[in-house]
């Protein structure tokens, strides 16, 4: 903050401010990404098969990083461990669905919806109260310090992850989907798992909670309002730092609940896969725009069709597609597709 | 003189400079003082984290910026003598050529993402790197015609360093063989690049680094291309960690994905950056020096601790060698708190007595 700024309203952080007509050039992007893909793909089905799946592991990705990118934009706040409440939230989901497998191995889909429910539930509430501790003990004491941030965030992160190995076993645990939803439905030579199609219904349920919460209640106007202007919000007399801390442990039970998805996604579950995780959502919140929401369902998107169709043109370039978007993204804008913080 | 093989860096504190010169002498008589193959292994990684630790110190320390994928230039380093020995068959020449191409790598990747991420902000270096270091991770199993994915290369060095190569009669009961010269040729190498480094942070440019560090406005106000000087910071800084993976492959003569790219060593450097004091190359020095002593021999007292502990459960888990990194995250965050500038840092803080 430089005194300029207070100054005069015309200041260059003006320039931020979001535009009144929606910009709708990056979301144009899913679509004609998509649509250059089906060319190099060949079939048809197969694109639609990897189209489908792409949308469908950015849903996924989109519900843990939205957390992370609001975090950041309201209170400039990296942190580098989230990815240990995608971890921790989808190992308490097995410990859950563990003891219940003779719902989850029923053929009848709403006992094995009723268990994921569950599963899913107490995920949130324990990645939720994990991340106000961490944010207590970790983040707190070093507000304002990017080094110190990353630093101790990445420390508290490779802290969780051995407490994770004390408490479940260093080894890889197997996580079976619901007997339910596992196979395809298949729409002429297409075929989507059922899994997926879940996963995009919880995805947009997410975006949707979160599109109503910030733009159509009072919270998620102050949200809102912190993310561009945090001083002048607290000048209006409204304590951003109970609202950091709501977003915080917030933005901790969507991680808990992406790593349910994530967890059941990949069928098993691993001590590093916070890590793993984090690298992905990083590379989607920088090409969203660290702060914005809607950069970060775009930017998630993208990356689930890049990866996937990558991963079927040429598997050997697959760990860096997304690296490679990430390029080419912020050669395009360098701050992002949605630039929101001017910081 | 003295002076100025340290570029006018002295050490500031009687016991940091005691310290020193302990670890140097020790250092350089270790074969002699604590024969035998562990400790001499022990004395070789100390060495060479010693150049690894202060090239990240070089960011870190120095420059202010976090990169996570520096066991990435450490790792192609080491890749690069391994693949050249593999390949061209033992020699000098190989591993001439295998450390250009390392080198030539390392600086045109560390040049890419830091023009690519610094340009930006200085805070997406650490989340690019922390992505391009694992997925070269990954990459380098995958690859497993040219790297031999995990489970490594093993190949022979030049037969003046291996092993089998004797020049004397044992000298107090020290075998003159090649490994001595091999240990003897990566200390003098790390000694070169250690001072080469005092030279770099001492300088101008590294006074530009540290004012970039303290206030970049300021510091792009006065004049100083900030972006430039960061990225020229981090090709320096991925130059020596690529010539000290280098050395540690022709120390061990293998190289694998675990000994050289694992993110492991990476919260290890991290680590041993904030216990000896970031923002000094004696900070590195020192506590490379204390990490690695402490690597090698407290986890055998952790395992003793264990086994008389064994009978309690759940104490059994979090006291086993295998939890080690927990009690390091554990250290790494209380040292950043309580303890920022580190074992040097508070040495020097400690006003000395005026005679």
């Amino acid at each position: 903050m430089t005194e300029t700024e207070i100054q005069s309203p015309t200041s260059p952080r003006a320039r931020f401010v979001r535009p009144i007509e929606f910009d709708m050039r990056p979301m144009l992007l899913i679509p004609a990404i998509a649509l250059l893909a089906l060319p190099l793909v060949g079939s048809p089905s197969t694109w639609l098969t990897l189209t489908l799946a792409g949308l469908a592991m950015g849903m996924i990705i989109f519900i843990t990083a939205s957390g992370l990118t609001l975090v950041f934009g309201l209170m400039d706040v990296l942190n580098f461990g989230h990815g240990l409440f995608i971890a921790f939230g989808a190992y308490v989901a097995g410990t859950v669905l563990a003891p219940l497998v003779a719902w989850t191995s029923s053929a009848e889909l709403w006992r094995n919806l009723v268990a994921l429910g569950c599963a899913m539930v107490a995920a949130m509430v324990a990645a939720a109260a994990l991340g106000a501790a961490f944010e207590r003990l970790i983040v707190r004491p070093v507000y304002g310090n990017h080094l110190k941030q990353i630093l101790i965030t990445m420390g508290g992160g490779i802290i969780g992850e051995e407490l994770i190995k004390i408490i479940w076993g260093p080894t890889q645990i197997p996580l079976p989907l619901p007997e339910a939803l596992r196979g395809a439905i298949s729409f002429g030579d297409a075929s989507l798992s059922r899994y997926r199609i879940l996963a995009v219904c919880i995805g947009f349920v997410v975006f949707a909670a979160l599109a109503w919460t910030l733009n159509r209640t009072k919270v998620g106007l102050l949200v809102r309002a912190g993310v561009q202007d945090r001083e002048m919000v607290e000048a209006l007399g409204y304590r951003i730092g109970r609202l950091f801390v709501g977003v915080f442990v917030a933005g901790s039970a969507l991680a808990g609940l992406g790593g349910v998805m994530w967890g059941l996604f990949q069928q098993n579950l691993i001590p590093q896969m916070g890590l793993q995780v984090n690298v992905l959502i990083f590379i989607v919140i920088i090409i969203g725009g660290l702060g914005s929401t809607t950069g970060a369902l775009t930017g998630a998107l993208l990356v689930g069709l890049v990866v996937n169709y990558v991963g079927f043109l040429f598997p050997a370039l697959t760990q860096f597609s997304s690296i490679g978007l990430l390029v080419a993204v912020l050669l395009w804008r360098p701050q992002g597709i949605y630039p929101v913080v001017g910081r | 003189m003295l002076r100025r093989i340290l570029s006018n860096d002295m050490p500031r504190s009687r016991w940091l400079a005691l310290l020193l010169i302990l670890l140097v002498l020790g250092l350089a008589f270790a074969p002699f003082l604590v024969p035998g193959v562990k400790a001499m292994n022990v004395a070789a990684k100390i060495v060479i984290f010693i150049v690894l630790v202060a090239s990240f110190d070089l960011l870190l320390g120095y420059t202010g910026i976090v990169s996570f994928a520096h066991t990435m230039f450490f790792g192609i380093g080491a890749y690069g003598v391994a693949i050249a020995s593999t390949t061209m068959g033992p020699g000098w020449v190989s591993l001439a050529a295998g450390m250009g191409w390392a080198i030539a790598l390392s600086c045109l990747l560390a040049f890419v993402i830091g023009l690519f991420s610094l340009r930006v902000r200085a805070m997406f270096f650490a989340m690019i790197t922390l992505a391009v270091g694992s997925a070269f991770a990954s990459l380098a199993s995958q690859l497993s015609d040219l790297t031999g994915g995990e489970d490594g290369l093993t190949f022979s060095v030049p037969a003046i360093i291996s092993p089998g190569f004797e020049f004397g009669k044992p000298l107090f009961g020290v075998a003159l063989d090649g490994r001595l010269i091999c240990y003897y040729l990566i200390f003098g190498l790390a000694l070169l690049q250690v001072l080469a480094m005092l030279r770099i942070v001492n300088s101008p440019f590294g006074r530009v680094l540290q004012a970039i560090r303290d206030n970049e406005f300021r510091a792009e106000a006065i004049g100083y291309p900030v972006i430039v000087y960061r990225t020229m910071a981090a090709v320096l800084s991925a130059l020596f960690a690529c010539l000290a993976g280098g050395m540690l492959a022709l120390w061990l003569r293998y190289n694998g994905p675990d000994t050289s790219l694992s993110m492991e060593i990476m919260v290890d450097v991290l680590l041993i950056v904030v216990i000896g004091g970031m923002g000094t190359i004696y900070g590195a020095a020192i506590g490379a020096t204390i990490f690695i002593i402490a690597q090698n021999y407290l986890q055998d007292l952790l395992a003793v601790v264990d086994k008389t502990s064994g009978s309690l459960p759940g104490v059994a888990s979090v006291l086993s060698p295998d939890r080690w990194l927990l009690w390091l995250g554990l250290l790494f965050v209380l040292s950043v708190y309580f303890f920022p500038t580190g074992i040097v840092g508070t040495l020097r803080d400690t006003p000395e007595r005026k005679h």
